[in-house]
């Protein structure tokens, strides 16, 4: 009995850390944490480089003009590295992923109770502090790169151009409907793919947190420790990859086969 | 979990986002990322320069150089010669001068000589006519034996 109100206790604690502050009903409502999150990160990525980019000279940079220097010229070689074209686009499209992702998952390495618990002293009941355990967050991101796909594709290729390329390759003329099929299937795994990946590592990594939060303190450090510096290789790894996936998309829908 | 209204709030969040990036945020930072890497290219190709051209001044130095060691050779040659030719110049007008006065004083000897002479003579010719008149005493007369007299002076000179 006792058992089982402890395991209840611990589900309890996970489902309340793993849900969204939530306002209204069905699909017409929004996850206020998220938003409120994922906008302050906004602000603070648009603050660092925008007074960095004020302050820019061609002379001796300080200290963060050089970083956001640093970050541009990192960005700006894996965008040259795979995408041969011109575009003014996808540099600073790519920049703002890796950054604005980086710092969705950077909230991961606060203490999983610390905002919350600061949250509940204000009165608000539920917080999830990581916007990239929120699927509309990550599926919101993938979805503007597919439209952005599309976009590309269309007005590169020519709207037959790219019908052209969806019925006809790879398998030529004769085996169109199989093609279309294929092709489709591609292009939509493309935004899922994203999305999920970015979604599932966070959601796991936090998930597992929170479990070392529910072990005995003299064990906890044992285990967050190691797992937090792992992880800080995590969320840097999956802002790159989001960033270099929507480059080579991009770059895909850009080359005319 | 579900997927609801947050997503189109993301959305327009992210695209509001990239507009900023793209529109305020990329190329001031870029440009001035470019413009260092011209401003650095720019600056090691003027040192380039500037070590072309010293070895270049350092070989329009030595040339020069050489000239003016060739010119002031030159002008000390010049300037011996035209001394060996003062030397002998002045050489020659002392010689000249020193003949000129050679001359001018045996003139002036020969003049007085000839002065001393002429005195002498007039005297002799008196001391000649005293004696006579001594001799002859007062017959004799000056005027009727002025040719003789003439005769005995001329036969001193």
């Amino acid at each position: 009995m006792a058992t089982e109100a402890h395991a209840e206790g611990a589900t309890g604690y996970i489902i309340h850390h793993l849900t969204a502050l939530r306002v209204g009903e069905g699909f017409w409502s929004l996850h206020l944490d998220t938003l409120f999150f994922s906008a302050l990160l906004g602000g603070v990525f648009i603050w660092f480089f925008k007074n960095a980019a004020e302050k820019s000279t061609a002379g001796v940079p300080g200290l963060a003009q050089n970083f956001a220097e640093m970050l541009i010229e990192f960005v700006d070689q894996q965008v040259k590295d795979s995408f041969h074209g011109h575009s003014n686009l996808i540099a600073p499209l790519a920049l703002t992923i890796f950054c604005w992702v980086f710092l969705w998952n950077f909230m991961d390495l606060f203490p999983v109770d610390i905002l919350p618990l600061i949250g509940s002293m204000m009165g608000i009941e539920y917080l999830r502090v990581v916007p990239s355990t929120d699927l509309n967050a990550t599926f919101a991101m993938s979805i503007s790169v597919f439209c952005l796909i599309i976009f590309y594709s269309i007005k590169i290729k020519g709207p037959i151009g790219f019908a052209k390329e969806l019925m006809f390759q790879p398998f030529g003329p004769w085996l169109t409907p199989f093609n279309l099929l294929l092709k489709l299937v591609e292009e939509i795994a493309k935004p899922i793919s994203l999305a999920l990946r970015l979604f599932g590592n966070l959601y796991a990594g936090e998930l597992i947190f929170i479990l070392i939060a529910l072990l005995p303190w003299y064990v906890q450090p044992l285990l967050s420790f190691p797992w937090a510096i792992f992880h800080i290789l995590i969320i840097t790894l999956q802002a790159f990859i989001f960033m270099v996936l929507t480059i080579v998309y991009l770059s895909m829908a850009h080359e005319d086969h | 979990m579900s997927i609801n209204a947050t997503l189109i709030g993301q959305m327009i969040t992210f695209a509001l986002l990239v507009w900023f990036t793209m529109k305020y945020i990329w190329p001031p930072l870029f440009d001035s990322l470019e413009e260092r890497k011209k401003k650095i290219a720019d600056g090691l190709a003027a040192a380039e320069k500037g070590q072309e051209q010293i070895i270049l001044a350092e070989k329009k130095a030595k040339i020069v150089l050489k000239e003016a060691k060739d010119q002031s050779s030159e002008i000390v040659t010049l300037a011996q010669k035209r001394a060996n030719e003062i030397v002998e110049e002045s050489k020659h007008t002392a010689k000249h001068e020193g003949e000129r006065l050679i001359l001018a004083a045996k003139g002036q000897i020969d003049q007085e000589l000839q002065q001393a002479k002429e005195g002498l003579r007039k005297e002799i010719t008196t001391l000649a006519l005293s004696a006579a008149q001594q001799i002859l005493g007062a017959e004799i007369d000056k005027a009727k034996h002025q040719d003789i007299l003439n005769k005995v002076s001329s036969q001193l000179g």
